[in-house]
């Protein structure tokens, strides 16, 4: 049980051009009977990208193999593709592999992100799942002379109403899934559902409670050397001397490198490899600037940094009357991924090809990075998605992949395995941006709102790789790479601008994006982007605007609403809490509650909250939460309860504990002591999640969904709790007895 | 050379003496589940059981456990035959990306084998010094729970019980 990770390049799809398949893919792929008249032009999900079936499902005489080009971050996606596939193509679960990101095998999917991957990947699968079952029902019939309507499908084979078996295995010949997959599929019946649905247990958590390999930092490959390495102090510092003579002598130290600005070292042992960092980092000389701004200030360094405008929303009704207007800032701090497990990769240079293990998000678009850095064509990059520790958005991931390529580099043929320490994972990693949104919205004389204006300002929300210039190795080579110049995320998802517009219906609305372009500190995506902030800034203002108007926050809200599904949600949360329109809570409690459907798109979430202040100290504390979710069709439910228990408790860490410090030139929230965040003693009594489950309905994405609807119940409760609307995120015990005190 | 029990084996590691156990564990002993956090005593996602205690293998100097009994998840049990902590945490389904997760489960279970009926509070008394990211929490008293109550169960069999001291 402690085998290393096992590298499978065993089937890799022997090439070869499409073929003509030798029956008419027209009937057996005949759409839906309920299609709409005028069909989608192309495939749905990731097929648009991928349309061959086989980039998908293979079969051969092993078995049904299944492929995404996503990667497991501990959502559990690994065990809903599998409930898929098995689902549409009739195939027992337990019997197929599953083949995650692989730039070798499967699909280019780009990043798993934004909630995307049930959208993009699962239905790819589901699509061509049942494209496939359709083939082989068709090859049956032609091989049994039968009309395909007398067949049918269970447990890996073709029935024949005699009762005659064919299966899966024996009727794949050659390429006859190398073809392109239709526009529709003829999907199953959700009513007949047997494995989508249902809770299966997830297929990765044996491993992991048994301390099996799981995980990228558990791959040991045979004479693999330990790597570590030293970054500099602050952003743009410059090595100005280093002398590694001593370092070179140490226990096993195998080599020092420095590339430029890059430094690292590779030992035999791990822990040498630590203690040899140690050493480098006393002997290497770096000269700094300051060039970080004022964290006090931080708020107003944003507002006018320079910033491209841009009205993505506008709706006017001049025949709406205005009673009162108020307005309110809403303020985020920059905040970390805080990978429990720091970055790692391993790597292998091997007669001019490298191979990098990685927990990246894109395995695609790091090989170009990675290919780019190195100077070398992409198709002499290998990148091979391995689990790491939860990663939350873009965190050091990418970088630390980068950094693996460039040591092995320089030791061709011996494997490479670094590991990032916790230091520097909080140092380095690429933030979630700060944001500022300034809001102003008026009351007609019935309560309603009349009008709603909203300002956000933002740096980009990714900075992924694609090319070299966004990974630090290669940024800090002798011969450096740019970072490359930020752009804003295109809508309807958007970046910092992602949920700005409201889901609500008001009559006249404007929505102004100014997006920055500096980014004084290195940012990138984190879970739900814009929308934590954005959503926490809506929901906050809606209460605002309720408690002036005198009506319940969640009457408030139904009352702006017309969509059906958000305000099931909205209802069903209501409920489940026990929320009352005229309810008291006790003494120094206070209730909240939030909505959003997050993008706009995706899944919807509404959750209510009970919040304990002291109000000595002005401790905040999470009593209870009640969530409802509505995210489509549902694969597994408990994995989708697991995502979205997690989104409200990670977001109630982000909400109540959670900044990035730094002084005028260097990071100085580096380690869980400077960046706290939620233990054990805060963790709330209960978290109840509903699903709304929507059969047959397309699948939304959910890993995001809770973010922002956490944060903004929880300072509605607080506010609740207090009296004192707190706009500054996040809601600390000290902004909190300071309200209370004013 | 220092001889290091571990999961009930004695193993003769080659070490610097300074190495911290979780080194020697993951490193020497090819063990995976005692996991690299922040070698800071911060986050507890290296925890294993020694002597009976839970202890932080990533600030534990090796020659330090001379002649103690180290205990590691993976001497616990078996994807075959879990032990019923891990059993616990299959049938809570408690993990996300479960990198904190053996860490917890090593403190858990040591708190079990002293205290066989634990209290809520006792229970997130006890795992304070563990950080998870993913806000598995809720799971994660759950499975503990269930873990006292399977080991209640799995008393009157003592086969199925295996401790680690
Ligand atoms: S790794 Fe030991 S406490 Fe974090
Ligand atoms: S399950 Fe991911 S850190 Fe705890």
């Amino acid at each position: 049980m402690n085998a290393p990770v096992i590298i499978d390049r065993r089937r890799v799809l022997a090439g070869g051009g499409a073929l003509i398949v030798s029956f008419s893919l027209g009937s057996a792929l005949a759409q839906q009977p309920d299609a709409p008249a005028a069909a989608a032009p192309s495939p749905p999900g990731s097929l648009k990208t991928s349309p061959y079936l086989d980039a998908w499902i293979r079969i051969d005489a092993n078995g049904v193999e299944v492929f995404t080009g996503k990667a497991e971050l501990g959502q559990g996606f690994k065990t809903a593709f599998q409930q898929i596939a098995a689902e549409e193509l009739d195939v027992a679960f337990e019997s197929l592999k599953l083949t995650t990101a692989d730039t070798r095998l499967t699909a280019n999917e780009g990043y798993t992100a934004g909630s995307n991957s049930m959208k993009d990947s699962g239905t790819a699968i589901q699509n061509a799942a049942a494209q496939v079952r359709a083939l082989l029902i068709a090859e049956a019939a032609r091989r049994l002379d039968l009309p395909a309507e007398s067949l049918q499908t269970a447990d890996g084979a073709v029935i024949a109403p005699d009762g005659k078996r064919l299966s899966y295995s024996e009727l794949v010949a050659g390429n006859m899934l190398h073809v392109q997959a239709q526009p529709t599929s003829k999907l199953k019946d959700p009513a007949t559902f047997k494995v989508i649905g249902r809770p299966v247990p997830r297929v990765d958590i044996p491993a992991k409670v048994t301390g099996a390999a799981a995980y990228v930092q558990d791959m040991r490959l045979p004479g693999m050397g330990h790597a570590r390495v030293v970054r500099p102090p602050s952003y743009g510092a410059q090595l100005s001397e280093c002398d590694t003579s001593a370092v070179e002598k140490l226990p096993g130290v195998v080599k020092v490198i420095r590339d430029g600005n890059f430094l690292a070292v590779v030992a035999e042992k791990e822990f040498q490899s630590i203690k040899a960092m140690n050493a480098l980092a006393a002997a290497a000389k770096w000269n700094e600037t300051a060039r970080l701004p004022k964290q006090d200030d931080l708020p107003n360094v944003l507002t006018s940094l320079p910033s491209q405008d841009t009205t993505i929303f506008e709706r006017g009704n001049p025949a709406v009357g205005i009673q009162k207007t108020i307005e309110a800032t809403y303020t985020r701090p920059y905040q970390a991924h805080g990978s429990i497990g720091p970055s790692c990769a391993v790597a292998h240079f091997v007669d001019g090809s490298m191979t990098v293990w990685t927990h990246t998000q894109g395995v695609y678009p790091d090989r170009q990075g990675i290919a780019e850095m190195l100077r070398i064509p992409p198709a002499s990059v290998h990148l091979i998605h391995v689990e790491g520790s939860g990663c939350y958005g873009h965190n050091g991931a990418d970088d630390a992949a980068a950094d693996a390529a460039l040591i092995a580099r320089a030791l061709p043929g011996r494997p490479v395995r670094v590991q990032w320490m916790r230091e520097q994972e909080h140092a380095w990693e690429p933030f979630g941006p700060a944001m500022v949104t300034k809001l102003k919205a008026s009351l007609d004389g019935s309560g309603k709102i009349a009008d709603w204006n909203f300002d956000v300002w933002s740096n980009t929300h990714s900075m992924r790789p694609g090319g070299a210039g966004s990974m630090l190795a290669a940024q800090h080579m002798a011969q450096p790479f740019a970072v490359p110049a930020p752009k804003p995320l295109p809508l309807p998802e958007g970046g910092g601008d992602r949920n700005a517009i409201p889901f609500y219906n008001f009559p006249n609305a404007r929505v102004v994006h100014h997006f920055i372009s500096e980014m004084p500190l290195r940012i990138s995506a984190m879970r739900a982007l814009g929308a934590y902030h954005n959503v926490f800034s809506i929901e906050s203002f809606m209460d605002e605007l309720a408690i002036i108007a005198g009506a319940d926050p969640v009457e408030f809200r139904l009352k702006h609403l017309d969509d059906r599904r958000g305000r099931d949600v909205i209802e069903k949360a209501a409920q489940a809490f026990g929320w009352k329109p005229d309810q008291k809570p006790p003494p120094d409690r206070g209730y909240g509650f939030a909505f959003a459907r997050y993008k706009n798109l995706a899944a919807y979430c509404a959750i209510a909250s009970e919040i304990e202040v002291n109000r000595e100290t002005g401790r905040p504390r999470l009593v209870r939460a009640a969530a409802a979710v509505d995210s489509g069709q549902v694969v597994n439910p408990d994995g989708l309860i697991n995502q979205i228990e997690g989104a409200i408790v990670q977001s109630m860490s982000w909400t109540l504990y959670e900044s990035v410090t730094f002084d005028d030139t260097r990071i100085t929230s580096i380690d869980w002591q400077t960046y706290p965040i939620l233990r054990f003693n805060s963790v709330p009594e209960s978290i109840e999640v509903h699903i709304i489950d929507r059969p047959g309905q397309p699948f939304l994405g959910s890993g995001e969904t809770g973010q922002g609807p956490a944060a903004a119940s929880i300072a509605n409760a607080v506010a609740n709790a207090t009296g004192k609307r707190l706009r500054n995120l996040p809601l600390t015990r000290k902004r909190i007895k300071e309200a209370i005190d004013a | 050379m220092m001889t290091l029990k571990v999961n009930g084996r004695e193993h003769q590691v080659d070490a610097e003496t300074d190495t911290p156990l979780l080194y020697v564990l993951r490193d020497d002993l090819k063990l995976n589940a005692a996991k690299f956090g922040c070698g800071l005593g911060q986050c507890g996602s290296c925890t294993v059981i020694v002597d009976g205690k839970a202890v932080l293998s990533c600030v534990t100097p090796m020659v330090l456990l001379e002649g103690k009994q180290v205990t590691t998840l993976e001497g616990l049990g078996t994807i075959a035959e879990p032990a019923p902590i891990q059993r616990a945490f299959m049938e809570e389904q408690a993990a996300q990306c479960g990198y904190c997760i053996p860490g917890m489960m090593m403190r858990a279970q040591a708190l079990l084998q002293r205290n066989s009926k634990p209290t809520d509070e006792q229970i997130r008394a006890e795992l304070e010094p563990h950080l998870c990211r993913c806000g598995t929490h809720m799971r994660i008293l759950r499975a503990v729970h269930r873990a006292a109550r399977l080991m209640d169960t799995a008393e009157a069999s003592p086969a199925a019980n295996r401790s680690a001291r």
